[in-house]
């Protein structure tokens, strides 16, 4: 099978909307097929990497766990914005994950050489 | 030119899916092929036949329906989203046990695997959504 450049670009706030959870089940799902699969987080998408994700209090599943299953599928580039970060008050140490930190232009770079980029 | 289209958001209260189908239908009019136009997030609500909006209003469901019928194209529906939603097939009320259907002709439901396949075989994958 032919395997791609694929980035899955994360930029809204892992619950109060679904975009979060169904592009994880995408990126999942493209691993699956071995393609060649990378996450970025901009905006308010850095929220989704933060660690001690409590939603009980909102009924909503909590999916920080299937962060944790990404490497199992052997997708381990994750990229995030600094910008963003620290337009938040984040550093990477409120992370779960070992991410790869970028500037918003260096990550305008990594998008420009892929293959497919999708959005949610 | 081969294309695939990913359309995320549903009809009328986002204009993603009103574009989604101008994009589309200018494409194939410059005589580019369409692989697969995929519905997900709330995008798979563009699939159920019981929309019923008013009669000087277009009608984005039945125009989906009609341009892949002149066009034979393939339009897929996720199969997590829709069960979420309540679009549903034949195969899927039996399985769910559930009591009727509202997929619209034209559409057909399937997994996301069919998404990242469009990505694969296309040189273009186009996704419209917030």
């Amino acid at each position: 099978m032919t395997t791609k450049q694929f980035m899955f670009v994360n930029r809204k706030a892992p619950y109060g909307t679904i975009y979060a959870w169904e592009s994880l089940e995408v990126v999942l799902i493209a691993a699956a097929f071995e393609q060649d699969v990378s996450m970025a987080f901009l905006d308010d998408g850095v929220f989704q990497l933060k660690k001690g994700h409590q939603t009980k209090g909102i009924e909503v599943k909590a999916f920080e766990k299937t962060f944790g299953a990404l490497e199992d599928y052997d997708v381990t580039k994750i990229y995030v914005d600094q910008e963003s970060l620290t337009e938040r008050g984040l550093t990477t140490d409120d992370l779960a994950l070992p991410v790869e930190v970028f500037s918003r232009a260096e990550l305008g770079k990594l998008m420009e050489a892929q293959d497919v980029v999708l959005s949610f | 030119m081969k294309f695939s289209i990913l359309v995320n958001e549903g009809p009328y209260t986002h204009q993603a899916s009103d574009t989604a189908y101008q994009f589309t239908k200018a494409v194939l009019a410059k005589g580019h092929e369409v692989f697969r136009v995929f519905f997900y997030h709330d995008g798979v609500n563009n699939a159920t036949r019981l929309t019923t909006p008013p009669q000087d209003d277009r009608n984005i469901v039945n125009r989906w329906s009609k341009l892949a019928e002149e066009h034979n194209l393939d339009m897929v529906v996720c199969v997590a989203a829709a069960q979420r939603r309540g679009i549903v097939d034949e195969g899927e009320m039996k399985r769910n046990g559930k009591d009727a259907t509202n997929l619209a002709a034209g559409f057909r439901i399937s997994g996301l695997g069919q998404l990242v396949e469009a990505g694969i075989q296309s040189d273009r994958l186009v996704v419209f959504g917030d």
